[in-house]
């Protein structure tokens, strides 16, 4: 940099740099992880991107990465409604009561808050159907192993993660009756270190295929390192590991959603909503399943997608019962979304314990 | 040839510049690292440093700088005392936790009964968390003479599980659905820190405050502190002026442990709000720096930690204007305890430029 630039942009920082180009509509981002962490956060920052992409100049988009949940989180939303900004996407559960309490100061701008269940006037929430994606993966997975045996690295007994054990149960159950699932609790969305930790213990306990909630690629390089051991992606596709380890993934698609309620608030239209999206509605994406799946399996699994993308299917249809062998599905029945929503139960079969 | 000469006694003029150097060289190194990224440097530095003390939100930002810089005060405090006698308390962030989990137990026990006692208890057991969990590693050590730097370090990760199984458990939010998490604070007038929510202030800033005070006092009018000081610079002679070494630690210890738990009380039931899995977010580990960089002295941890808590909010604010990654103000805030050591060594030695062999 030249002294005469130097100088100049000294002066601009001094005086002049509160005149921002002002674009006509302001998005802001608050992000659990860094952009790069190649699962969750990196998945609502691609949706980000689409926003920009969409709408060029007329929308402007900030963020900031690593907020931690709770004082932090509403310091840094209330930042941004401060600067200006007319719509903000909260992406992490813990920002449901900072949401809330910023949403009360700033009647004015419009929140969006993901995975939680706290709706106000102006904060609309949204989650994908993610156990849908599960129930594809356990189809997958239960036709895969040859040791009968799944391990499963789970984050925090929510009931988000519950639905994804159980869902992923279920169908590989459907396919190999005799189907074992062994459960590590990792008590974290993203830790590299423990995430690989908890997929070592599973591959010396026997299980020859992983399936993650976490969101590193920790898991990818320990099935990797294994040599006989398969994954699937988690909240982004992970190509990175295909075709072997990785053989398939379900992908967190915002992008749609992002633009559409970013178009929504352009136009004026903007309403708190409740949004359930899942592999229809294109929110939930199955990543490529790779060759290392045998062709009918793949065939298979693509028209189970199908079926749950078109409804014809529901993941969870009875018969069904819960661990505790009561009944839970009648034959037929499909599971309201106030039950899985709160979801609190394994279903039977289950051989572990919700940590509580 | 250059060489470093102890100096007979630590120069005082720089135990206080050094502070200020190491803000300046960061300020230069961060500039370099910021237009490295392709920002200007100037104006985020002007950012971090300027905009939310003076900047147009400046009416928001200064009371968060005390609800971020108070528990970090409030820690350092207590920790300073022991590291002035050589005794290395690194768990804090644990004892915040546990103080943070027993405040939070007593309010929520009391739910939803309202009444002025409510809270005064809750300190109470905040504190006394925190002191609980600092006696383990102070009785291992008087006992057993363990290592109470590595006993305090991995009680933290305990204390992390414990949190984890309590949000998920036992103080989980009867209403919450199911979801980890206990009851928020914040809607439960008997049981919140919070003195003036809209104004930002909270009963931990004026504990912050009591605690700067009552550490300059002991420290330089009291025999205690005397004997602090003693045994951190010359432990022989605190040895034969009859200072015993258990009651120390034992001091030192419990005291920073129930600072910390005072700190993580009154975050919990304020600007946290909530038991969590993820609530604790450092300040523990970070009110280390605080403590080195305000010199173990008290009034300097409290610019410290005001200085850290405005790296912390000014770097949101750059972030979110300019873009730039919160990586590059992690970095930024590392750099400034990496000059302060760095610089340190000026304070104990001093640079000679000798002929080579005159020496």
């Amino acid at each position: 940099m030249k002294l005469t630039n130097l100088l100049t942009s000294a002066a601009m920082a001094l005086g002049l740099a509160t005149t921002a180009m002002a674009a006509d509509t302001k998005v802001g981002f608050v992000y659990v992880g860094p952009v790069g962490d190649g699962g969750w956060t990196y998945e609502h920052d691609q949706g980000r991107k689409a926003v920009v992409e969409e709408f060029g100049d007329a929308v402007e988009t900030v963020y900031v990465e690593n907020v931690p949940e709770g004082a932090d989180a509403e310091r840094v939303i209330t930042q941004m409604a401060l600067q200006g900004a007319d719509l903000i996407f909260t992406t992490s559960f813990g920002y449901m009561d900072p949401t809330i309490n910023v949403a009360k100061k700033f009647p004015k701008v419009k929140f969006e808050h993901a995975t939680g269940y706290k709706q106000a006037d102006n904060v609309s929430v949204y989650s994908a159907r993610f156990y849908e994606g599960r129930a594809v993966q356990g189809h997958i997975a239960g036709q895969m192993t040859k040791t009968n045996t799944i391990g499963y690295i789970a984050s925090f007994p929510i009931p988000e993660v519950i639905r994804g054990i159980n869902s992923a149960y279920i169908h590989a159950k459907e396919v190999n009756p005799d189907i074992q699932f062994k459960i590590i609790w990792a008590y974290t969305w993203f830790d590299p270190a423990k995430e690989a930790d908890a997929a070592k213990a599973l591959i010396e306990q026997g299980a020859d295929v992983i399936l993650q909630h976490t969101d590193s690629t920790a898991p990818q390089a320990a099935a990797q390192a294994a040599g006989n051991v398969i994954t699937f992606g988690q909240a982004s596709d992970m190509s990175e590991y295909a075709p072997y380890p990785r053989v398939s993934s379900i992908i967190d698609d915002w992008a749609p959603y992002y633009v559409a309620r970013t178009k929504a608030v352009m136009d004026g239209t903007w309403e708190s909503v409740n949004t359930w999206h899942g592999i229809g509605d294109g929110m939930v994406g199955i990543g490529e399943i790779s060759d290392a799946v045998p062709a009918e399996i793949k065939a298979s699994a693509l028209a189970l997608k199908d079926k749950l993308a078109d409804g014809s299917y529901h993941a969870f249809t009875g018969p069904l019962k819960k661990q505790d062998g009561s009944d839970w599905l009648a034959d037929g029945e499909t599971a309201d979304d106030g039950t899985l929503a709160g979801m609190n139960f394994y279903v039977e079969g289950l051989d572990a314990e919700i940590p509580n | 040839m250059i060489k470093l000469e102890k100096r007979p006694m630590p120069s005082r003029t720089l135990s206080v510049a050094t502070p200020l150097i190491a803000v300046a060289i960061t300020m230069i190194a961060g500039g370099l690292l910021f237009s490295a990224l392709g920002k200007n440097p100037f104006e985020a530095i002007r950012t971090i440093f300027w905009d939310p003390i003076f900047g147009e939100f400046a009416f928001y930002y200064r009371p968060q700088l005390l609800v971020k810089g108070a528990p970090l005060v409030l820690i350092a405090i207590g920790l300073s005392l022991g590291f002035k006698a050589g005794i290395w308390n690194i768990g804090a962030e644990g004892q915040y936790i546990i103080g943070s989990l027993c405040g939070a137990a007593v309010g929520l026990a009391f739910y939803p009964f309202d009444s002025f006692v409510v809270f005064p208890l809750m300190i109470l057991a905040g504190a006394l968390g925190g002191w609980a969990w600092a006696m383990i590693p102070a009785l291992l050590k008087v006992k057993f003479g363990t290592n109470e730097i590595l006993v305090s370090l991995m009680l933290v990760y305990v204390a992390e599980q414990l949190l984890a199984s309590m949000s998920l458990g036992l103080l989980r939010n009867p209403e919450g659905h199911g979801f980890p998490g206990s009851r928020n604070f914040n809607d439960y007038p008997a049981g919140t820190s919070w003195i003036n929510e809209a104004a930002g202030l909270h009963w931990g800033m004026v504990f912050a405050f009591i605690a700067v005070i009552f550490a300059y006092i002991l420290l330089n009018r009291h025999i205690l502190g005397f004997n602090i000081r003693l045994t951190g610079e010359a432990p022989r002679a605190a040895r034969f002026s009859g200072v015993s070494p258990t009651r120390l630690i034992l001091f030192c210890l419990g005291t920073s442990g129930a600072l910390a738990g005072l700190a993580g009380l009154f975050e919990v039931s304020g600007p946290g709000g909530q038991v969590s899995i993820d609530f604790n977010v450092g300040y523990g580990f970070t009110a280390i720096i605080v403590a080195f960089l305000g010199r173990l002295h008290p009034v300097g941890i409290l610019l410290a930690g005001l200085l850290m808590a405005l790296t912390y909010i000014g770097g949101e604010i750059a972030q979110g204007n300019l873009g730039l990654p919160s990586a590059a103000i992690q970095v930024f805030q590392g750099m400034l305890l990496f000059f302060l050591l760095a610089l340190d060594l000026l304070t104990n030695y001093r640079v000679r430029f000798a002929v080579k062999g005159a020496a």
